[in-house]
């Protein structure tokens, strides 16, 4: 069986002026079903840039990417677009849902886009919306729910579609800790359930909900290891048990 | 994804954006409606002008001579050479007109200045008059030269006050007493100098009048519309031989001059609708701006709909799906203000004005072409945003 996630010498070089800024400088990673990976990094490191690679929204300046075993540095825009739509759930920072269209219509866009069925796309997104416990809200517009409930609303839809790959960039960052403790917990329960689940984040406290840390500095890897060998995060799992 | 789910998601986003995509909607509005209106104003007034035309007959050739010593034609030689063609020609009538003082034995001083005008029996049928009362100049009067005339409303209304009265009356054109035998369906409101300020009298009494036998002028009327063209030739070379140069002579045919005047009425139509077409274009690019505008406002949805799973073709058919339907529901609006004002210029105009359904159909479907044509640009740029950039922007 593949890996899952392959990345092999990935370069992301962007020209700011006449200089070159190297947002990945040669990444290497390897990603399997079932982990639970955080990639953690100071602000600017590239941790971003990685996901968006990992996700097929950006593609690498060099080095090749095989998702699932396949090759996908030369997909076109329609192929990558079927790629994301099929295997991958992302989890955005700003929740990213559609202001204007009803919970439930955020949930089915990826089914929509699948070519599920009207009926088959409304049970499937009830069926995610229960998942996340906000069967409930389906008829509401995303600004009468809460940040916390916006971001239950946004998981819903990274799992409506059934992907491979879960990617979250910074899920808590614009939540208060304790509604971001309940979204970590609920990416922990998914990842139980046999969920793949890529997690971006500067905080060392959310890494330690992870089980493998990838450290990126400055567009490099500098750890990839259980969450025990990286000093920082393993300093904050000792105080989150401590915590209980 | 199914098109009627486009074209929902189309319609709450017009919804959700009323003032705009009613501004929007404007210059197609605009450009729909004065189409329909123009086509429609146009199109009465050809078939006003037509019927019109037509009550005089299209069949009918006018012949004018030019009076030369020998070389004139004669009314027995114009018959005689009609009847050879029972095909081609279907009457002839002489004209010679007669003017002068036009009175009654009780009138006194009051008269009227008119003419009245020569014809043979042939003459009711090639203008079709419609008499209300009494008859026709028959062939025996031409014969027997007889004092009679046929007289229009207006003169009928003048002199008796009511048509029903004048039959049996006597009229006096240049003192010459002729007994009324008949009166014309009005037709013009028996207005003066109208088709109702009219006199008829046996063109054999008219020449008599004139003191001459010379007559310059013929209507002679064409078996069909079919023929005319071809009893004008033959009329022609005729008249050629019997007047020897055709500087001479002339032959008007009401046909050519209907025809004449439709066309000129296509082409001032073409050009009016070229010109409110300036406007659809107006509105198109209207569309095309505002559309432009939506996609930049919303590249962070696009981005999202991309992320998701959105290819090329999803973000084309929702911005042209939107485009589409802002201009045909413009189109619509447009018809139905359009076919309005056509009724309500038809109305003041006092005249038939029915918006033909091709101009309707034409309009709708040139909405909602404009809708895919312009709004296709905006669409297509939405497509081709590259997801992470579109993704970032806010
Ligand atoms: N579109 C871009 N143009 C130029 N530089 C960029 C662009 N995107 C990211 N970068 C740069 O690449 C580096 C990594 O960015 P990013 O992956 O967003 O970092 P992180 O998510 O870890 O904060 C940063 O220095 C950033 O300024
Ligand atoms: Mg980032």
């Amino acid at each position: 069986m593949p890996h899952l996630v392959e990345l092999r010498d990935i370069y992301k070089i962007y020209h700011v002026g006449d200089s070159e800024v190297h947002a990945l400088d040669g990444i290497s990673l390897t990603i399997d079903r079932g982990e639970f990976v955080a990639i953690v990094g100071s602000s600017g490191s590239g941790k971003s840039t990685c996901m968006n690679i990992i996700g097929c929204l950006d593609v690498p300046t060099s080095g090749t990417y095989k998702l699932n075993g396949r090759e996908i540095s030369n997909y076109s825009g329609d192929e990558l677009a079927e790629v994301r739509n099929k295997m991958l759930g992302f989890i955005f920072q700003q929740y990213n849902l559609i202001p204007k269209l009803s919970v439930i219509e955020n949930v089915q866009l990826p089914l929509l886009y699948g070519g599920y069925s009207d009926k088959e796309q409304k049970v499937r997104a009830m069926a995610a919306l229960e998942r996340v416990g906000l069967a409930s809200k389906a008829k509401n517009m995303p600004t009468q729910l809460s940040g916390g409930q916006q971001q239950r609303v946004s998981i819903a839809r990274a799992l409506a579609g059934d992907p491979s790959v879960i990617l979250a960039d910074e899920p808590t960052g614009a939540l208060d800790s304790r509604t971001g403790r309940d979204v970590m917990r609920f990416l922990q329960q998914l990842n139980r359930e046999g969920n793949t689940i890529i997690l971006i984040t500067h905080d060392n406290s959310i890494a330690a909900r992870a089980s493998r840390i990838v450290r990126v500095t400055d567009g490099r890897i500098v750890y990839d290891g259980p969450v025990e060998g990286d000093e920082n995060v393993a300093h904050q799992a000792a105080a989150g048990r401590e915590e209980g | 994804m199914s098109l009627t789910k486009s074209f929902i998601m189309a319609l709450s986003s017009i919804i959700s954006n009323k003032v705009r995509s009613l501004l929007t909607m404007l210059g197609i509005i605009i450009g729909i409606a004065s189409v329909i209106v123009l086509v429609s104003v146009m199109n009465g007034l050809t078939g006003e002008i037509s019927s019109i035309f037509n009550e005089f007959g299209t069949t009918s050739l006018t012949t004018s001579i030019t009076p030369r010593s020998n070389k004139e034609v004669k009314p027995e030689e114009l018959y005689e050479f009609a009847e050879q063609y029972p095909d081609m020609f279907a009457g002839v009538s002489p004209n010679v007109s007669v003017s002068g003082q036009v009175k009654t034995p009780d009138s006194g001083d009051d008269y009227l200045t008119g003419s009245a005008t020569g014809v043979s029996e042939d003459y009711y049928d090639i203008k079709r008059v419609d008499m209300s009362f009494g008859r026709f100049i028959s062939y025996e009067d031409c014969e027997n030269r007889s004092k009679v005339a046929v007289i229009g409303s207006y003169q009928a209304m003048y002199f008796f006050g009511l048509s029903s009265k004048a039959v049996g009356e006597t009229i006096r054109i240049n003192g010459t007493p002729y007994t009324i035998i008949g009166v014309i369906e009005e037709e013009a409101e028996s207005a003066e100098s109208s088709s109702d300020d009219v006199i008829y009298i046996p063109y054999t009494t008219a020449l008599k009048a004139n003191g001459t036998n010379i007559v310059s002028s013929y209507t002679v009327d064409a078996a069909s519309d079919e023929v005319v063209d071809e009893a004008k030739a033959l009329l022609e070379s005729f008249l050629l031989e019997k007047v020897g140069d055709s500087d001479y002579f002339t032959v008007i045919s009401m046909k050519a001059i209907i025809d004449q005047m439709l066309e000129m009425m296509d082409t001032m139509e073409m050009v009016l609708v070229a010109i409110a077409g300036i406007s659809l274009l107006v509105g198109g690019i209207g569309i095309m701006n505002i559309m432009l505008v939506s996609v930049s406002e919303r590249t962070r949805e696009i981005g999202i709909r991309k992320s998701l799973g959105a290819k090329h073709k999803h973000i084309m058919t929702q911005f042209v799906m939107e485009s589409g339907t802002v201009s045909c529901i413009g189109g619509i609006i447009g018809i139905i203000l359009g076919v309005s004002f056509a009724y309500l210029a038809g109305r003041l105009l006092g005249m038939d004005v029915a918006p033909s359904m091709g101009a309707v159909g034409l309009a709708f479907g040139v909405s909602v072409g404009i809708g895919v044509i312009f709004g296709f640009l905006p669409a297509r740029k939405a497509a081709k945003l590259n997801p992470i950039d579109a993704l970032r922007s806010d």
